[in-house]
């Protein structure tokens, strides 16, 4: 059980990182790297939110969306149901919920954290790689334990290869790119020279 | 000498203004390979050491010399061992090199005996130089090409470069797939950030990291590391990983795997012999030995770091000997291998000497040495342990240390900067 779930812990922050690997979140994850403060904000955001959404999500998969998820109920009516048609406008709804109920948590609870994340918290509702979370656990059917497992070390690996990349971008302000390169186009490219730094713990199995 | 710099400076205005103006660059670095150039500061700090950027990475080739040496020499030895059984077992009527080699070799009259130092070092040097040339052509092509379009200098930097490379190739290695992996390492890894000291992953790593994933056929697995036509040998690390299971004395349901023992029995090699580093392996990694040898002169002169080459050892001893210790309780048979053995197989010892401490890619600051290393160290032993996807794991965690450093450089800096403010302000 242990050994299950290091191995999916390390699986989805290097192997199937979701920067590195999947290349999603790709928007935020260039556009806000410039700078490493910043950049650690909204990783730290990503993590928070991931570790909400992806469980809960896989709560409401699990127990009210999936096929023959109602049996619970002991409804006659409901049994064998497939609701999975609601799948995406429950998992987005969920997402921008949770986004918004945490955000005013923060503001009420803990000020200094709420303007920390600042205008990150409301930005990522639409990052891809916090849906796609959600929907690889709907994909690989996790169990809620293993969804909030998933949910946090995917996005600590988002985070990681992020504050990575802008400790990276920091230094290359130091560096001479050819004209044509500056910008987007060194920046994808040490994106892909850090995917394959990443690759190290690919096929693990613990 | 007095002729030569004679030389020099007659050719100086062909280059400057004449027909071979986009040349520049290579005369450049030929004149200031020779003589320490006679530019002065201009600015206002005046610090000046005789040890330029030049002087430093010769000084890592001269520490690179006993790894090159052993390099021909075990290449040599272990094709001409492996000749040699395979002659005694009456497989093959007659040793002989692979195609061109055998040619030379009879032709220069070296036997295949592998007592004859000489003979093992000629055999050697007959896969290392190629690979080395290649290497060189095919790595400097791109190099002056973009010092020449870029006008920026050419400088040792890639001597070194070019010097790593080769060393952890295996010795069957196909000589195209070479050129193209300094190719990428060259343009990829450090040209496109504008050359030497502007890169943040280290070039040679990088080109064989790419070949790695690009083609893993010829670069991992049991056929590839004896320059012998359809011989398995496995390096040690190798054998250990894939070590068979068994149910241990006495112990009733566990089953344990082989020990260390068992497995290097079975290989016929000893820890002094993986020290020494008469053993499989790719070129220049084998000898734990010649890479001491190196990384005495490079902390001698001040060159690599010995906070990182402390932190890399450490981190590596410690994982290896918490998965040592745990060694009753799994069937994973890297489990069984001990810390010390840990040290002296694969590139361990060869990446934390020369690739770690690459001034470039590593972390600036001495704090930030000691996490980087110890980061290397740590994840190094983890990818041997407990990834059964790769045998060796030094090459990744260098790159993901390289990754790293400068987001652990910036945090040793704001620790530093908050220290000071709250001092002042106390």
């Amino acid at each position: 059980m242990l050994e299950h779930h290091l191995s999916l812990f390390f699986t989805a922050i290097f192997e199937e990182n979701l920067a590195l690997a999947f290349f999603l979140g790709m928007c935020t994850f260039l556009a806000v790297s410039k700078d490493v403060n910043t950049a650690m904000g909204l990783g730290v955001a990503v993590i928070v939110i991931q570790t909400i959404t992806v469980p809960v999500n896989c709560v409401i998969y699990q127990y009210l969306l999936k096929e023959n998820a109602l049996n619970w109920t002991g409804i006659s009516a409901l049994q064998g149901t497939d609701l999975q048609f609601l799948g995406l406008i429950s998992y987005i709804g969920t997402i921008a919920a949770m986004v918004q109920i945490l955000e005013m948590a923060l503001d009420r609870f803990f000020p200094p954290l709420y303007h920390a994340l600042g205008i990150f918290l409301p930005l990522i509702t639409v990052n891809c790689a916090i849906l796609g979370g959600t929907l690889f656990m709907v994909e690989r059917d996790y169990t809620p334990l293993e969804a909030l497992n998933f949910g946090f070390s995917g996005g600590l690996g988002w985070a990681m290869a992020i504050a990575a990349l802008a400790g990276i971008r920091e230094k290359l302000k130091y560096s001479d790119v050819p004209d044509g390169l500056k910008g987007l186009g060194i920046t994808f490219i040490t994106v892909g020279l850090m995917a394959m730094a990443f690759m190290a713990f690919a096929g693990i199995d613990i | 000498m007095k002729p030569l710099r004679r030389f020099l400076d007659s050719l100086e205005p062909t280059f400057k203004e004449g027909k071979l103006k986009p040349l520049f660059p290579l005369y450049e670095a030929a004149d200031t390979f020779l003589y320490t150039p006679a530019d002065v500061t201009a600015g206002p700090s005046h610090v000046r050491d005789a040890m330029d950027l030049k002087r430093m990475m010769i000084t890592v080739v001269v520490a690179l010399t006993p790894c090159i040496l052993m390099a021909m020499y075990n290449t040599g030895l272990q094709a001409n061992l492996a000749l040699q059984q395979l002659v005694e077992a009456g497989s093959i009527s007659q040793p002989e090199a692979i195609g061109w080699r055998a040619a030379v070799l009879d032709g220069l009259h070296f036997g295949y005996d592998p007592g004859s130092l000489l003979g093992n070092i000629l055999h050697g040097a007959l896969y290392f130089i190629p690979v080395y040339l290649v290497t060189q052509l095919a790595g400097g092509f791109c190099e002056v090409l973009f010092a020449s379009v870029r006008k920026h200098e050419i400088n040792e930097g890639f001597l070194v470069t070019g010097l790593l490379f080769p060393l952890t190739l295996p010795p069957t290695i196909p000589l195209w797939q070479v050129a193209v992996g300094i190719m990428f390492g060259v343009v990829m890894g450090k040209e496109v950030f504008g050359g030497v000291g502007k890169n943040f992953l280290n070039p040679a790593l990088t080109a064989r990291a790419f070949l790695y994933f690009a083609y893993p056929a010829h670069m991992s697995g049991d056929s590839i590391w004896v320059a012998v036509d359809g011989l398995t040998s496995a390096t040690p690390l190798g054998a250990m990983a894939t070590a068979p299971v068994a149910l241990a004395e006495g112990a009733a349901s566990v089953p344990v795997a082989a020990n260390m023992q068992v497995v290097t029995q079975g290989l016929g090699i000893s820890w002094s012999e993986a020290f020494l580093g008469t053993i499989p392996g790719s070129m220049g990694e084998t000898s734990a030995l010649c890479c001491l040898i190196g990384a005495l002169i490079l902390i001698g002169t001040g060159i690599g770091s010995w906070r990182i080459m402390v932190a890399v050892v450490t981190g590596g001893f410690f994982s290896a000997l918490f998965f040592w210790s745990l060694r009753g309780q799994s069937d994973n048979p890297m489990f069984q291998m001990s810390p010390w053995w840990h040290l002296v197989t694969g590139g361990f010892a060869f990446g934390l000497v020369f690739m770690a401490t690459d001034p470039v890619s590593a972390a600036m600051t001495e704090t930030g040495k000691w996490i980087y290393g110890i980061l290397i160290g740590v994840v190094t032993t983890l990818v041997r342990v407990i990834n059964p996807g790769y045998a060796e794991g030094i090459m990744l965690a260098i790159l993901l240390g390289n990754v790293f450093a400068p987001l652990i450089d910036h945090f040793v800096v704001q620790a530093n900067i908050k220290r000071r403010i709250a001092r002042r302000a106390g």
